[in-house]
């Protein structure tokens, strides 16, 4: 249970001007995210149809009903729909990790500049979004395949004469998806960081903590809400990700936003591409939930 | 023990500290006193060893503190702000010193329970430092620097975050701790009762420069210049021509100043600047028959503060100069606009170096 903060007085009624402020957020939340959402899950739950659209909605003339649970079914014991999942929480798990091993030295360091130059490095952390993702993921391509520019550069120093697989591998996945998330990960890690009292590490420093143990000890303890928040920002949209496993991952790396797209644009199964995109939604709260209640319990 | 020779530090443009030569006594309360930016804390923090100097030495014992990081510094330092760890529970944060020196868990126990018991914080142990009062963090702080047995405790504005009632119960038990323990504590603090209160020795800081050091007393009583005057209890000061018998002009008053020693180290017709503590003068009616002193003056009364114990008066002299007179508001101040006499005994004047 979260208690409410008690000096905040609730209000019985929202006064006008805050209806006023709230109203188009609210609008824009019912009919973008409730709607289409509810829409989803009707369509999960109707039988697959050949027609235009090809599902019978859940619900017959008379609202009688004529939906199914077995597109869920389907998910939870077929095997490729179930790997694809945990491949995916996988993926995400490691990309998560790398952004945060990668992530955090950057954003300390960061913090720790004067505060003249944070400002120029936060912009260069944000630097690789001035160009377009596709584009992005494309440079990876033309680096990686094997008449790539790292196999020729490889080649011609006469380290390796045939060329390395490397696109087209899970470090090749990696390499992508960490690029395109370690942002996520960065920003929230600097926020946190930056707010630090840099007393406390003087405190430990002069208690007799060397620079290792004071990092230990306090920084990275003290640290840890942006730690969670840089996991899930990464976590979440990495769970969906397919554009990435698709142009730099091995074939067989079927991961559920693939699975997902496959379904809906090859074949056309609109029921089973829903219930996929509900499961993925509802595994996703679940950690989003988990940290707000780290969160709520911290304060 | 502790030796600074010749310290220097500069941040960009400002120069903290200009060349500064200070000894501290094993044992010692000492107190640095200064205004904000006069480089108090900057020296706390050298020696600490969070910046190092541009210049100079820094002798612990005899062994130079500048090469070593402050982990390995035998120094530890109170912060104004506590620094408590907010992760950590209260016995968590005064151990933490003893885990570093990888003291055992049966040993650690041991002193942990008796550095609580030693700021009375006996089953507060459990607590976070949120949970804990402003008194009662300080109290922490203190018992976690001084659970390590450090030769050399500085404190930063030590009670400058308490409410004013809790300070001069506050300030006994620093003083008594500090017998106890025997540990040297270097005090940097802007309140000059705190630091006469507290301090076996004060040193006065102005712009990076120490102009005086030397017991409580002596620094109130004798300031050497026209800062430390000021800024110690707020003396008069009086500007004054040397007449040849040793005597000074002083036309803002209207009388003959004399010291107790006769002022030669300045020629006659030099312009010089005495000091004259408030408490120190008496006030007469007009009237009642003044007592025989060395010093006398007439004026007027322009204001009176009632501050408790004592009244401050402020007396203005036809000749332009208006001085803080303290008197025991038990003997009753006078009204506003009586004419009055001031006297005050030689030793009461002190000749300023600038």
């Amino acid at each position: 249970m979260r208690d409410p903060a008690p000096s905040l007085p609730v209000p019985r009624r929202l006064a006008p001007r805050r209806l006023a402020i709230l109203l188009p957020a609210w609008a824009w939340l019912a009919l973008f995210v409730a709607a289409p959402a509810l829409v989803l899950l009707g369509i999960a739950l109707g039988h697959y149809d050949t027609g235009v659209p090809p599902f019978q909605p859940p619900f017959g003339p008379g609202g009688a009903w004529q939906g199914t649970f077995a597109n869920f079914a389907t998910i939870a014991t077929d095997p490729f729909y179930r790997d694809s999942f945990l491949r995916s929480l996988l993926v995400a798990f490691v990309t998560a990790s790398l952004c945060l091993l990668i992530g955090y030295p950057m954003a300390l360091a960061i913090a720790r500049a004067p505060e003249a130059r944070r400002t120029p490095l936060l912009l260069a952390v944000l630097l690789p979004f001035w160009t377009g993702f596709l584009i992005r993921v494309g440079a990876w391509i033309g680096l990686l395949r094997d008449e790539g520019w790292l196999n020729g550069v490889l080649r011609v120093l006469g380290v390796i004469e045939a060329p390395l697989p490397l696109l087209y591998s899970g470090l090749a996945m990696y390499v992508g998806m960490v690029h395109a998330y370690l942002p996520f990960a960065v920003l929230p890690l600097y926020a946190t960081l930056a707010r630090r009292d840099p007393a406390l590490e003087e405190a430990a420093a002069d208690l007799g903590a060397r620079p290792a143990v004071v990092f230990l000890t306090v920084t990275l303890p003290l640290s840890a809400p942006g730690v969670a928040a840089a996991f899930l920002l990464v976590f979440i949209p990495a769970a969906g990700e397919f554009v990435i496993p698709d142009l730099l991952g091995p074939p067989e790396a079927q991961l559920v936003g693939r699975v997902l797209w496959g379904e809906f644009f090859q074949n056309r199964d609109w029921p089973l591409a829903a219930a996929l995109a509900v499961v993925l939604l509802v595994v996703l709260i679940l950690p989003i939930r988990l940290f707000q209640r780290l969160e709520a319990e911290q304060r | 023990m502790l030796r600074a020779e010749g310290v220097a530090k500069r941040f960009g443009a400002t120069m903290a500290l200009d060349g500064l030569d200070l000894e501290i006594a094993p044992g010692e309360f000492f107190a640095l006193l200064g205004g904000s930016g006069s480089g108090k804390t900057t020296l706390l923090r050298l020696i600490a060893g969070f910046e190092t100097p541009d210049a100079g030495r820094l002798l612990l014992e005899g062994r130079d503190l500048v090469p070593l990081p402050p982990h390995a510094r035998p120094v530890t330092m109170m912060f104004q702000s506590y620094a408590l760890f907010p992760h950590l529970t209260v016995s968590d944060n005064v151990a933490y010193g003893l885990r570093r020196a990888g003291v055992p868990r049966e040993e650690r126990r041991r002193r942990v329970a008796e550095a609580l018991a030693l700021v009375r914080l006996e089953g507060f142990g459990h607590r976070r430092p949120h949970q804990l009062s402003g008194g009662q963090r300080q109290r922490v702080a203190l018992a976690r620097s001084l659970v390590v047995r450090p030769r050399l405790l500085l404190l930063d504005e030590p009670l400058g975050a308490l409410d004013a009632s809790l300070r001069e119960a506050t300030g006994f038990e620093l003083r008594a701790l500090q017998r106890a323990t025997g540990a040297a504590f270097v005090m940097v603090t802007h309140d000059q009762a705190e630091a006469m209160a507290l301090a076996d020795r004060i040193g006065v800081l102005e712009r990076g420069r120490l102009v005086q050091v030397g017991p409580p007393m002596e620094v109130y009583e004798r300031p050497a210049t026209r800062f430390v005057a000021g800024f110690l209890g707020g003396a008069n000061l009086l500007s004054g021509v040397v007449r040849p018998d040793g005597g000074v002009d002083c036309a803002e008053v209207g009388c003959v100043l004399r010291a107790a020693v006769p002022v030669t180290a300045h020629p006659a017709g030099a312009a010089v600047t005495l000091a004259l503590r408030p408490e120190r003068i008496r006030m007469q009616a007009e009237g009642a028959q003044p007592p025989e002193e060395t010093n006398a003056a007439r004026g007027t009364v322009a204001e009176v503060a009632f501050r408790g114990e004592l009244s401050t008066a402020l007396v203005r002299f036809d000749g332009g100069a208006t001085l803080r007179v303290s008197c025991p508001s038990a003997e009753g101040a006078p009204e506003r606009g009586a004419q009055v006499t001031l006297t005050w005994p030689a030793e009461a004047l002190t000749v300023l170096a600038d």
